[in-house]
């Protein structure tokens, strides 16, 4: 057993937490409020409350479904016309604000990703509905700019007025015609209790009007591969692609970190899904892996050794030395900088304590790199995951379902009848699995967490708050809405949304970058100035002698 | 190029924003209630209205902006979100212990029609209330108005649940104070103290968004219109309304209520709306303009004589809030500039007579807009048509000045991409100063880097 989580702080410092927060709660609120922090144990994961609403009146980190859908997993797709339909708010909040960058090929390549297409309804349109306005939005967006598919996606009062953007979608098509792909998402933003049920629409949406329709395999016809629940923030998503292609890999669809239509459309001919963000798109492998017979596996590349595991699986997963000695090849150029990088930081670093309360995966991966630069995590949790996220995917046939989420649509997937096509026989991928393999799983955030650090769902701003005075952690990572109040307390914050501005942290280059900004945390000097030289004691013992 | 699919060619829209030139009601109520000692802005809608309003004003001020949400499921748009709210306001008193919550709706709660008197009235009845303490609420209906909208609604809550008229008037004059920044305040409140004026600011900012780094965090910061401060307003003689758009309404009512007399200026920026700011507050705290702030405006119109050459006919494109563009186009003809295009994603006639009365004779090519579909394309479709010298507005500007290689000053809601709101203000004579500056080094620094090699000049 691990007495000390890390050479500060104790399991019993730990210990004291709850107790310091519940007792401030209202009865009923400490009641559940209890059920979502505990202490860790990576043998036997505690049974974690999780994707369950936010009491009201607590200031979560949470958002909504729209924030989800449109913002992030469809945001980041450079030639659709994303249209949102409702007043300005939130197509103005959600514009450009996710740092999802993108590269069209040429000068002449479709990319929208700079324009806030919106509705902007009236009252009128509240009183009086809003298809009609909607409709001729999608006619103007049209006749402006020719694009290739335009998506709408509903804010809340569509979805109470009873807008029906589905038919609108459908009635447009026809409308234009010229091939155009329309289509909507109900993601208002009162369906689920997070981001979360917006992402679980958007992947339904993805695979019922984009991912199958092109046939055509491009490119080289070897290890086939897509990558699931990368956004391209800060250029992640381009560093991965350099890597992939220095191996050999032949990436044919990211999810969706600088996509375009045509690459979710091709997906399917992929051979091997990738899930990065568990959360975020796993519905989406469920589905292709139903569908089409593509296995998927979890992946981490955040953190150098754990990229180097992801392209090792990969390695694995074809089994051709050709591509198993490239990849070794690879990981032995990539490492040299990656551990010079990692030794220079490391004595600035290591010892040091983490926090991390961000996202649905970030806050387990970042943990690898905190543990490649020696630091421990004290406390961690996600902001919107659900139970799998922190005990694994066994626990999903123990999930409960509630009236939250039954209020998701799910959708029936079923092998398609021509192209279902397995791409490993039963014994191949038990073979695989023997060698250590592991297809459709995800052992979640706490198995790599030590015993007796503190796990909390759905972290509280009152909680945060205590957390910084009892602990005083090194960095603190979380969001913009956090940054500013624990930086007053004089903890640097690290955002692991938009990675201040900075990045890409995944990959081998990403890595290098996120010990040279973590470096740099520990080294900044100005946190040693917060007190005026004649605000200390000796200072005015030195004015009173005088 | 970045808005690579915008072209001069416009067609007549009818239903379709593209790229606003203003966002919803509730950001507004959030940031003038932050203005309120002891406040804490309550979202009564979904979670990601409050986390996108919190996250908007954080990207801006670079500040903790706290705000609480009644985080609404599919279950309360149904049966509505009084238990939510009720809930609440129960759990904040209890955690975070602020004096006052200041609730606004949402296009949610608005839509299924959620009575807040009704609900916060039933929560007092049942106790949910401390003792000394307060919840006040306006309506912000994203659907209508703008931001704009917004924060005049939540100042006027203020006036409605605060200012008290007792029998004993004060030498008081109260500056209602529009959509500025927390520098802003700082120094408008400077120059009355310049004046020795006894004014009440209401809201202010300034100490709430500009708060020093100490290792302490304080959830509620020194800053804010006091309570106290807030109720007396009722007992003041005279109200300067400071920025129309989002100060008339709360003037109106407290003259209904109170008996306060009131002008409304225009947002104190550059030389002439400063003067008739100072002459205002000169005639009704009933003090003489002291020799101080007349030097400031020589020192200010100096640096404009000196420079002359490098504003004179320059093509200026703006947007933003009318109560900003409005003195801005004004400061910018005072500089021989021209503002050829001016747009602003908020509707009133205000602006529209006041563009036309100003640009009419000086500037008869200019063109501009406001209201629905008065947005950023339509700004940049223009630009396209005909260059302009120079851009100035929020941060969604640097696509359009990139693309087209223009000087660009970031100025409005929200810049986030670069520091130095709250630190050098834009109003008064000084606040001018710090703008002129501004756009001298956009204007050189440009010519600097584009010119011939040949032509770089040591001495500017």
């Amino acid at each position: 057993m691990i007495k000390e989580v890390n050479n500060s702080v104790s399991v019993d410092d730990l210990k004291k937490f709850k107790d310091e927060v519940l007792h401030k709660y209202p009865k009923k609120v400490a009641k559940k409020r209890d059920k979502a922090i505990l202490l860790n144990d990576p043998e036997t994961p505690p049974q974690i409350q999780a994707n369950v609403r936010t009491v009201p009146g607590i200031i979560t980190q949470r958002g909504c479904t729209y924030a989800g859908c449109k913002g992030v997993v469809l945001g980041p797709t450079r030639d659709i016309i994303n249209i949102t339909h409702g007043p300005i708010g939130c197509g103005f909040y959600s514009w450009l604000t996710r740092r999802n960058q993108t590269k069209p090929e040429t000068e002449a390549d479709e990319n929208f990703m700079m324009y806030c297409f919106s509705t902007d309804m009236q009252d009128s349109n509240i009183v009086f509905g809003g298809e009609e306005k909607l409709k001729q939005a999608i006619r103007e967006a049209y006749e402006l700019f020719h694009p290739k598919a335009i998506a709408i996606f509903s804010t809340c009062p569509v979805g109470l007025i009873g807008d029906d953007v589905h038919r609108v979608a459908r009635h447009m098509k026809e409308e234009i015609g010229e091939g155009i792909n329309i289509f909507g998402f109900s993601c208002e933003g009162y369906r689920g209790v997070s981001q979360s049920a917006g992402h679980h629409i958007a992947n339904n949406g993805l695979f019922k009007n984009l991912i199958g329709r092109d046939d055509e395999k491009r490119g080289d016809l070897k290890y086939r591969v897509n990558l699931l629940g990368e956004y391209n923030i800060g250029g992640d998503a381009f560093e991965l692609e350099r890597i992939f292609e220095k191996c050999g890999i032949n990436l044919i669809a990211t999810f969706s970190g600088n996509s375009t239509i045509q690459k979710f459309e091709n997906a399917h001919t992929a051979d091997l899904n990738m899930v990065m963000c568990h959360r975020s798109i796993n519905y989406v492998a469920e589905m292709m892996e139903t569908s089409f017979g593509i296995p998927w596996i979890k992946v981490q590349p955040i953190g150098a050794d754990s990229t180097a595991k992801m392209l090792r699986k990969i390695g694995q997963y074809f089994g051709d030395q050709e591509l198993i000695d490239k990849i070794e090849e690879v990981i032995a150029d990539e490492m040299v900088a990656v551990i010079a990088a990692r030794e220079k930081a490391l004595k600035k670093t290591n010892g040091k304590k983490a926090m991390l309360f961000v996202g649905g995966s970030r806050a387990h991966h970042y943990q690898n790199l905190f543990e490649e630069l020696g630091m421990t995590t004290l406390s961690a949790g996600y902001e919107f995951g659900h139970r799998d996220d922190y005990e694994g995917r066994v626990v999903i046939p123990t999930i409960q379902i509630d009236a939250d989420s039954r209020n998701i649509e799910e959708i029936t997937v079923t092998k398609d009848e021509t192209r279902y096509n397995p791409r490993k026989t039963e014994e191949e991928l038990k073979a695989l699995e023997a060698e250590g393999m592991e297809f459709n799983g995800y052992e979640g955030l706490m198995p790599q967490m030590a015993k007796g650090s503190l796990v909390i769902d759905d972290l509280s701003h009152y909680e945060m708050e205590k957390l910084i005075e009892l602990y005083k952690p090194d960095v603190f990572c979380a969001g913009i809405k956090e940054k500013f109040c624990v930086q007053k307390m004089g903890v640097p914050l690290k955002q692991l949304h938009s990675y201040d501005y900075g990045g890409p942290y995944a990959g081998f280059k990403g890595a290098i970058n996120f010990y040279e900004d973590i470096e740099m945390i520990a080294c900044t000097t100005i946190w040693k100035e917060l007190k005026a030289p004649w605000e200390s004691e000796t200072y005015v013992e030195a004015q009173y002698a005088y | 190029m970045l808005l690579r699919h915008t072209t001069a060619k416009e067609i007549d829209r009818k239903a379709l924003t593209i790229n606003p030139a203003k966002t919803c009601q509730p950001i507004g109520a959030m940031y003038a209630a932050l203005g309120l000692h002891g406040c804490l802005p309550h979202s009564h809608g979904s979670q990601g209205c409050c986390s996108y309003h919190r996250s908007a004003l954080t990207r801006h001020f670079k500040e903790p902006v706290m705000a609480s949400t009644s985080s609404f499921s599919e279950g309360s748009s149904v049966f509505g979100g009084s238990s939510n709210l009720v809930s609440a306001i129960e759990t904040i008193f209890s955690v975070y212990e602020p004096d006052v919550i200041a609730v606004h709706t949402t296009c949610l709660s608005e839509t299924i029609g959620d009575d807040l008197t009704q609900i916060i009235s039933k929560a007092n009845e049942d106790g949910k209330v401390p003792a000394g303490k307060k919840v006040i609420y306006c309506n912000t209906p994203s659907y209508v108005g703008t931001h704009v909208t917004g924060y005049a609604n939540q100042v006027s809550a203020f006036v409605k649940f605060f200012s008290t008229a007792t029998p004993k008037k004060r030498n008081v004059v109260n500056l209602v104070a529009g959509w500025m920044e927390p520098s802003d305040m700082r120094e408008i409140k400077r120059i009355a103290n310049e004046m020795e004026a006894r004014t009440i600011m209401f809201p202010d900012m300034s100490g709430v968004l500009d708060t020093p780094l100490t290792g302490h965090y304080d959830m509620y910061p020194k800053g804010g219109t006091t309570q106290a401060d807030m109720i007396a307003t009722g007992d003041s003689k005279f109200s300067i309304g400071i920025g129309p758009y989002t100060t008339e309404d709360a003037c109106i009512k407290l003259e209904n209520k109170c008996k306060v007399k009131f002008e409304t200026v225009e947002i104190p920026i550059g030389l002439k709306a400063t003067d008739r700011f100072i002459m205002s507050l000169s005639r009704h705290a009933n003090l003489p303009v002291p020799d101080s702030l007349t030097e400031e405006r020589g020192r200010l119109i100096d640096l404009i004589a000196d420079n002359n050459k490098n504003f004179y006919d320059k093509r200026v494109a703006l947007y933003g809030d009318p109560d900003t563009l409005i003195p801005l186009v004004e400061f910018l003809l005072t500089l021989d500039m021209k503002p050829v295009y001016i747009v602003t994603g908020t509707p009133g006639k205000h602006f529209d007579d006041a563009m036309t009365a100003m640009l009419k004779e000086k500037v008869p090519e200019a063109k501009f807009k406001s209201g629905e579909r008065a947005d950023m394309f339509q700004l940049h479709q223009w630009i396209k048509q005909e260059g302009v010298d120079m851009l100035i507005g929020n941060s969604y500007g640097k696509y359009i000045a990139r693309d087209e290689n223009i000087p660009f000053v970031r100025l409005g809601f929200p810049v986030m991409d670069r520091p130095g709101n709250n630190f050098f203000p834009c109003v008064g004579y000084t606040g001018a100063t710090n703008l002129l500056i501004k756009i001298l080094d956009a204007f050189l620094d440009h010519k600097d880097r584009t010119c011939p090699e040949e032509k770089v000049e040591l001495v500017m």
